[in-house]
């Protein structure tokens, strides 16, 4: 009988996790989303392969990897290189995401199944907001952010993708202009040591160039020879110092 | 410019190839996140590295679509996108990260010299 309890505590749980829909997190999350729903509009992309991206991907620099190699005209394996290096860092995420919601009796499959909506937001919203929750009650809370923020995405992301064909050029323009510009600010923002700004400075870089010189694969060039060289950068920055 | 067509992995169509390319390239790094966890140091250098080849990744991708855009913004001239862009980056770290301040600033100038030019 103490199921009934806990399954009302969990729903709890889940409820609030949705209620922190309305944070600015979320919303400039959703809004940088309407705007990858047009560049993906733009690359050829249709509503409904537009939507499956979304949701089977759900990371915002992977989709925009995907659509930008659709726009190079990359093929399958140059696109799933590049995507995967792009994703990478979910491993050190995921790595520290997990024992900051697993209860003692959580099942793997069930961490398995909710790892697909880990993502920069939700991870976020995990580290700030679990270390104040009772360790049973995260994984519900953290279902009912993450889930609550796909669906309230996938919408947005539709609606954004439908609009973008009946709305004026201003702000056509404006919202293309709206992903790459959540990408600059956030991931230069997201820099802890001299490898990351100096990795952000060399793909800025690179990725113009690889694109002009034509070379093909652009994004891998941009990512391995700028972050390669950003990397070794840094730790002559560190052996200096 | 080539279309989603140009997806079709081997004739599998496009939602097989955004499983392939897309979907099964960001998962398996959610899986073993999961699978790993406890059991690898999150502070090595290799993720070091891949920290920094990922973020140079998405920073060339990121230049590529201001510097090479399609749709209503290539009618945005090439100065106005790299300042607006500029600008909202200085007034995201003027003003200690606020985000919304920043993307506020870089779109006002997008939109405002739409209709004075």
């Amino acid at each position: 009988m103490s199921d009934a309890p806990s399954f009302r505590s969990s729903l709890g749980w889940f409820v609030k996790g949705v209620s922190k829909m309305a944070s600015v997190p979320a919303v400039v999350l959703i809004t940088a989303q309407i705007g990858f729903a047009a560049l993906a509009r733009d690359a050829g992309l249709s509503l409904t392969e537009t939507i499956f991206l979304a949701l089977t991907v759900w990371a915002l620099p992977a989709q925009l990897v995907f659509v930008g190699s659709v726009l190079n005209g990359a093929g399958w394996i140059a696109t799933a290189l590049a995507v995967t290096l792009s994703s990478i860092r979910f491993l050190p995420m995921l790595m520290s995401w997990t024992p900051v919601v697993r209860a003692p009796r959580t099942s793997r499959l069930r961490l398995l199944a909710l790892s697909h909506f880990v993502a920069v937001t939700s991870w976020v919203f995990t580290m700030s907001e679990m270390p104040k929750t009772p360790a049973p009650a995260r994984l519900a809370y953290f279902a009912g952010f993450a889930i609550g923020l796909v669906t309230v995405n996938l919408v947005a992301a539709a609606i954004g993708f439908v609009a973008i064909g009946h709305i004026p050029g201003w702000l056509s323009a404006a919202l293309l202009l709206m992903t790459p510009l959540y990408f600059l600010l956030t991931l230069s923002g997201a820099g802890r040591v001299r490898a990351d700004h100096l990795a952000m400075i060399f793909g800025l870089a690179l990725g113009p160039i690889a694109h002009v010189a034509g070379l093909g694969l652009d994004l891998l060039w941009a990512g391995v020879i700028g972050g390669t060289l950003a990397y070794v950068g840094g730790r002559i920055g560190r052996a200096r110092s | 410019m080539s279309g989603a067509a140009d997806m079709n992995l081997a004739g599998l169509g496009p939602y097989l190839s955004i499983l392939i390319a897309a979907a099964v390239p960001t998962h398996v790094w959610r899986w073993l996140g999961v699978l790993l966890a406890g059991r690898l140091t999150e502070d090595s250098e290799f993720f070091a590295w891949i920290k920094a080849v990922a973020t140079a990744l998405v920073a060339g991708l990121i230049a590529q679509l201001i510097l090479f855009p399609n749709g209503a913004l290539a009618d945005v001239a090439m100065e106005v996108r790299v300042g607006a862009a500029l600008a909202g980056l200085a007034v995201y770290f003027v003003t200690g990260k606020r985000l919304v301040l920043g993307l506020l600033v870089a779109e006002a100038l997008v939109i405002g010299t739409w209709f004075l030019f």
